[in-house]
């Protein structure tokens, strides 16, 4: 048992020290699968423009259940991959305890902060794209209800929600905001079906625009406010095209951009807590041919002067996660 | 709580209900019969990719519902091979097919679509639309009767009628004609059946085969009855479990399963609805509301409110005398 203890460490330490002579980095997709149109495709995006510039190659991993986070992240360690970039809060547990033991080994979480010597944390100020699109939304609705529908209830998705609703009251203080959150499990994030239920509960209550941040859920929920004749707002990647003329915008979230530099840096990954605010490019919203006329001049101004003033610090955008409320509702 | 919103929350109601009503109406036959079927998932699941998948290629939404009751009926065809013919354990069996519905509607959605699974978006004639029943529009303005009428029992799709009539068709064959009394004593005893000279092999495969068109037809709704447009990976979301939960719940019974499913589509209703309810002395969360279809069902099981009977050969494969 010794000796092969022996050996077994013997083998890894040489898989360790080949390790950086071929080592390709790797991306860990999270549970809403690599192709949900909205966050984990943006960061296959950012692989994938990584891949074109320089040639290289590099591995992908996406996670079918709850259980496999461990021992993928393991695998993938093991393989001498570097830098291991994945998406998503619920690593945050896993890859505090799977980093001390792979010390050569660069990681990169999306979404969370793991505070490990060996880790890059890339959070983004979502608060300040959702208040972004929340301007538009507020001068974008007629009847002043406007609509949040969010993925699984968690700290993160009611930051959306909160950001949204500060931009929405900024435009229109009488405006009304209904929220929404899809569920408590991951299931919350692949429910096209219970998305366009909960829409049609929000325009029954007579909101004309909607946002979603739910994953693969907001599928539906565009098709659905697609169908109602009204207007909704994508999230993550650029979601306009998914139903022309009908997504008002969509708030981007740079994770592409995240991957990218990371998957760049390659073994050099710088670690700390890598904050992808709206200053560094890392929120935004999308305007394209697809959104064009639904932007009046006047929105655009109004919403690029927010985004100036959020970025000379004039206006604060409040952070849900910073101690669980939001000052409006 | 305001009229209107009363009827919005039932429309809603019946709209999530549905599908569990045709999965648990599949699970009915099934069971009845004595294979149990955990398999429920799975084959809605099969069924709305296959739905999704022809509706967009043909553009007919119909062609959709025929490929979802024979992408359904292959796996209904594996259960009953590996549980009826070969006798193996049928709980096992069920599991093996949801895993095989989870990973093959998604391979071969990959390969057609290069879409991650999902089928592109389906628009009119690939799609069921709510159809208005006549006189709608002229009785909407009638306090209480029109509302009802225009909002809750018109502006459903063609699928959510079916899914009503197969409710009395149910019963009326399993209660009222003489091939169901024989596929209830299947599931009670198998023997007595057997002795009487009729096949139970035939009557349990029967059985098995109406549980995969209705999933086919539950999986079509899902898919491309509007508001829906398109499969999504796992887009079933755990709706065959609850169904599962509603046939114990309506204790293996037609009728108790309509009521059954309804309740629990008007409480995910609610829930959609109502984030959190108040009801004055404290908040009701939103979760509670979530868990009641599965906290209603343990108290059932648990023999405090009424009993349930599952049939009694439920489970065994039949092994015949010699």
């Amino acid at each position: 048992m010794t000796l092969m203890k022996q050996f077994l460490g013997a083998a890894a330490t040489l898989a360790l020290c080949a390790g950086p002579a071929l080592a390709d980095p790797a991306l860990i997709y999270d549970l809403g699968g690599k192709f949900d149109k909205s966050f984990n495709e943006a960061a296959f995006g950012g692989a994938e423009r990584w891949k074109a510039e320089t040639g290289g190659s590099y591995k992908e991993l996406e996670m079918q259940s709850e259980a496999q986070r461990e021992q993928a992240l393991r695998r993938l360690a093991e393989t001498g991959a570097n830098p291991i970039v994945m998406t998503g809060f619920a690593f945050g547990d896993v890859l505090n305890t799977v980093a001390p033991d792979y010390p050569n080994t660069r990681f990169a979480i999306i979404d969370m902060v793991v505070d490990q010597p060996n880790v890059r944390s890339v959070v983004f100020t979502e608060e300040q794209g959702s208040y972004l699109v929340g301007i538009m939304a507020g001068m974008a609705s007629k009847t002043g209800t406007v609509g949040f529908i969010g993925g699984m209830d968690i700290p993160l998705i009611r930051k959306f929600g909160c950001g949204y609703a500060q931009g929405v009251k900024a435009a229109n203080p009488a405006a009304k905001v209904i929220q929404n959150m899809t569920g408590t499990t991951p299931t919350a994030w692949n429910d096209p079906v219970k998305g366009a239920e909960l829409t049609a509960s929000q325009v029954s209550q007579g909101a004309d625009v909607i946002y979603a941040a739910a994953g693969g859920t907001g599928i539906g929920v565009l098709q659905a406010a697609a169908d109602a004749g009204i207007l909704s707002i994508g999230v993550d990647s650029n979601q306009n095209h998914l139903q022309p003329g009908k997504v008002l915008t969509s708030m981007l979230k740079r994770v592409d951009n995240a991957v990218y530099d990371a998957f760049m840096s390659g073994t050099d990954l710088e670690t700390g807590i890598n904050v992808m605010d709206l200053a560094a490019g890392g929120v935004g919203f999308a305007m394209d041919d697809n959104n064009a006329a639904l932007v009046s001049p006047e929105m655009l101004a109004a919403v690029e002067a927010a985004a100036a003033k959020i970025i000379s610090g004039e206006i604060m955008v409040h952070d849900y996660m910073s101690d669980n409320t939001c000052p409006v509702n | 709580m305001e009229f209107s919103t009363l009827i919005q929350v039932l429309d809603s109601g019946v709209r999530l209900g549905i599908p569990l009503l045709l999965a648990c109406l599949a699970g009915l036959y099934s069971e009845r019969s004595g294979v149990f079927d955990i398999g429920l998932e799975g084959k809605m699941l099969m069924g709305a990719f296959a739905a999704g998948a022809v509706a967009s290629i043909t553009g007919s939404a119909w062609l959709g519902l025929a490929a979802a009751i024979g992408g359904s009926l292959a796996l209904a065809a594996i259960h009953g091979l590996a549980s009826i013919t070969f006798r193996g354990n049928q709980l096992i069996s069920g599991v093996a097919i949801n895993f095989l519905a989870s990973g093959l509607t998604v391979l071969i959605g990959q390969n057609l679509f290069h879409l991650g699974g999902r089928t592109p978006p389906i628009k009119g004639a690939a799609r069921f639309e709510s159809i208005t029943l006549p006189g709608a529009d002229a009785l909407r303005d009638v306090p209480v009767i029109g509302p009802v009428y225009y909002d809750l029992i018109s502006g459903h799709t063609i699928l959510v009628y079916i899914a009503f009539a197969i409710v009395p068709l149910t019963w009326f064959l399993l209660f009222r004609t003489r091939f169901g009394l024989r596929l209830r004593a299947v599931g009670e005893n198998p023997e007595s059946v057997d002795t009487a000279g009729v096949s139970v092999l035939r009557l349990r495969y029967t059985a098995v085969a109406m549980a995969g068109i209705l999933c086919g037809i539950a999986g079509a709704y899902l898919a491309t009855s509007a508001p829906s447009a398109g499969f999504g990976k796992e887009m079933t979301a755990g709706k065959g479990f609850i169904a599962l939960a509603a046939l114990i719940f309506a204790n293996w019974r037609p009728w108790r399963a309509l009521g059954a499913t309804m309740l629990f589509g008007v409480l995910e209703a609610v829930a959609i609805r109502f984030q959190n309810i108040d009801v004055g002395l404290f908040v009701v969360p939103v979760q509670f509301m979530q868990a009641l279809p599965y906290i209603l069902t343990v108290v059932i099981l648990a023999g405090f409110i009424g009993k349930a009977t599952p049939p009694r050969a439920g489970g065994q494969a039949y092994v015949k005398e010699r």
